[in-house]
Formats: C-alpha cells, structure tokens, sequence
C-alpha cells in the first residue's frame, strides 16, 4: 500500500468511527457542537500521531509481554501533554471537552493503532497512519458535530440563525446516537453502491 | 534490531525506563505551561469580577477575602473599590443541588445587596437545556433585584423566578447559590 491510500483510508475505507466503529463514547459526548468534535478530533489526532511515532519507534525495545502496559504509558503521557497544553493555551475549549480530553487515553482508536498498526510499521508509516486517522475521526465527528448543532439548537459554528430550540433531543444522547446511526447507514449505504 | 525476549528483566528494565522517560517528558511541559496556566486562570477570574461589578479601580483579586456561609464552608469575597470608595461585591459562591456537579458562579452584589450581575463559572448541565443558565434569557432576570424583596425560589416552588423549561433542577440551583452568596454577605457583614 502506498503512502496516499496509508493516508486517506483514514477517511473512508477504514475510518475509525463510521466504518470501525470505535471510540464512540468520546464520539457520541463531544459532538454536540461542531466545534466541539473538532477540536475533540484534532486533539485525538495529536495523541495518535505522537503515540503511533513514539510506539513505532519503540516497538523493537519493548518485550511483548509487557507491551499493553508500555503503550498505555506512552499515550498516556502524550494525553496529559495535550491536557496541559489546552489548559493553557485555549482554556475555552477545554472547559468545553472537560473530562474526555483525559478519556482520550482509554480511546481504543489510539490503543487500537498502536497495537494493529504502529507496533509493526516503520516510523513514517506510521505517522501518515495516525495523521490519516485521526483527520478521519476529525471529520466524523465535525459532520456529527455540525448535523447535531445545526438541527440541535439551529446554528452553524457558534452562529445562531433561527431564534428559540432547535430539536433539542439531537444535542442531547439519544440524538447523538440517532445521527451516528444514520450516518453509519449512509456510509454502508454509499460503499454498496 | 533483534526483538527483544520477554525475560523479567527486560520486562522490568523497558517498562522502568519507559516510564522515566514519560515523567521526564510530563516535567518539562508541566513546567513549560505552569505560568500560562496560572495566568489564564486569573485572567477568567478577573474578567468574572469585571462582568458582574462596576468600574473598579482596585485590585479585587488582592483584596479578597472569605467570610463563612454557616455551612461549615465559606465564600470568597472580592470587594471591588473605585477611588477607596466600595462600588460593589464579587462573590464566588456555588451550589451543590444542581442536576449534575456542582455548579459554580460569579455573583456581583451593590453594597446595598441587590444583584448586579451574575456570571456562571462552572456547570456540567444538560447541554441545551440546563446549560441555558448560561444565557441572558434566564440569568438577566435576577439583575438589579434585592434578594431582600425578590424571592429567590422558582415560581413552582412559591417564588419569582422564571425556571429554564425543562430544567427546574438546574434553576433551583442556580437560585440556591445566588441565595446562598446573598445570606453570606449579609451576615459577614461589609467591609
């Protein structure tokens, strides 16, 4: 596989919420807003592409008996990076996310690549891997994050365009799982064809 | 490089420098980001007290003090001055009834005790609905009221205020920490 299909399968032959289906409890928490999802994406693919070089890098050193423990400590470390790092520089954004920027840690994605991708591949590959899937749960979730706000409460990006609630059930769980639903179903509806 | 074996002293050994490197990684960005933490934490406490008081001339975060709610517990007081003249009060107060966490806000008191402005500081409601408390629809309300004549309690529980629908729980708390705030600086007394 070339480095360009290393990349854009992210997006949509294996993307890691609308195809593989995993990490969907930050998915469904943090999409209530576009912004929110996206920065919940682009946080995630920070801790992805950091966790996947470093694991890569390490695969070797790493006895595999101990390897779930090893992983576990680098992103860890990498989530607590970002954590920090939020908290001082948009600390708006991280009251929004709250506690699942800590959560990233237990996201199986992260642990998901490490484990399936990162631990096998060479350094680079598995940069483009992490980059390629975490701009896809970026994406997913921005779409998530837009479809909710938009029928939620009736803005697009923060900007309100028609007064009073939207639906507001979509802003809330059972509307974040009715949409993640349907974009699923869309999804395998359009790769069928 | 050759993979290396699953002996407990590998084990050991790569785990332990893993970790030691992971904490040496976590001491320089706690380092690094310390300052611009501290500062964006004051930064939003003064913009609070800003929102909530007149014009200041002071330092209301250095002239804070903390009187005790009756609860076990206290608040903090940030008096704002203008001149040495006292022009209002911030206070910090809190309510632990709210539907979920505990809600913090930012009450602004005239000296007299009627409220100025209300900013909230902390919540975890419901997202489009108990977080409404956030929006001027339902928090302008209390402003330029005297908890002294304005009953503080949600209209279905006796009192004056309008509750956010849907979330009568969250509106509770939100007068019990304005309440609370109130009671505190009236029986602290004024300096």
């Amino acid at each position: 596989m070339n480095q360009l299909q290393n990349l854009t399968k992210g997006f949509f032959k294996e993307n890691p919420i609308l195809v593989l289906v995993l990490g969907t409890c930050p998915t469904l928490a943090t999409s209530s807003s576009a912004l929110n999802g996206m920065g919940m994406g682009i946080a995630t693919t920070f801790v992805l592409i950091g966790s996947n070089v470093v694991i890569s890098l390490l695969s070797n050193v790493i006895p595999d008996k101990v390897r779930i423990p090893a992983f576990i400590v680098v992103i860890a470390s990498f989530v607590t990076v970002v954590d920090l790092v939020m908290q001082a520089f948009v600390p708006a954004l991280y009251e929004a996310l709250g506690i699942f920027i800590p959560l990233i840690v237990v996201n199986c994605i992260v642990l998901g690549r490490a484990e399936a991708y990162a631990s096998k591949n060479s350094v680079f590959s598995s940069f483009i891997d992490g980059l390629g899937m975490g701009l896809g749960f970026t994406m997913a979730l921005g779409i998530l994050g837009a479809f909710r706000e938009l029928v939620g409460s009736g803005s697009i990006l923060g900007h309100k365009f028609i007064s009073g609630d939207g639906v507001l059930v979509f802003i809330l769980a059972p509307g974040a799982f009715w949409a993640l639903g349907y974009l699923i179903a869309l999804i395998n509806r359009i790769k069928r064809s | 490089m050759a993979k290396t074996e699953s002996t407990f002293k590998n084990m050991v050994l790569s785990l332990t420098l893993i970790s030691l490197g992971a904490s040496a990684c976590l001491g320089f960005v706690y380092e690094l980001t310390k300052e611009p933490i501290a500062l964006s934490v004051l930064n939003k406490k003064l913009d609070a007290i800003r929102q909530v008081v007149p014009e200041f001339t002071n330092n209301p975060n250095e002239e804070m003090y903390r009187l005790p709610t009756g609860e076990g517990d206290s608040l903090d007081i940030y008096p704002a001055k203008k001149d040495g003249q006292i022009v209002g009060y911030a206070v910090s107060t809190y309510s632990k009834t709210a539907f979920s966490g505990n809600i913090s806000l930012m009450a602004g008191f005239k000296p007299d005790g009627t409220i100025l402005n209300i900013k909230v500081l902390e919540q975890k409601e419901t997202p489009g609905l108990g977080t409404k408390m956030t929006e001027h629809g339902f928090k302008d309300q209390f402003n330029n009221k005297n908890p002294a004549q304005f009953h503080l309690k949600v209209k279905k529980d006796g009192g004056q205020v309008d509750a956010i629908t849907a979330a009568t729980i969250s509106s509770r708390a939100f007068c019990d920490a304005v309440q609370r705030a109130y009671n505190t600086l009236q029986k602290g007394g004024q300096k």
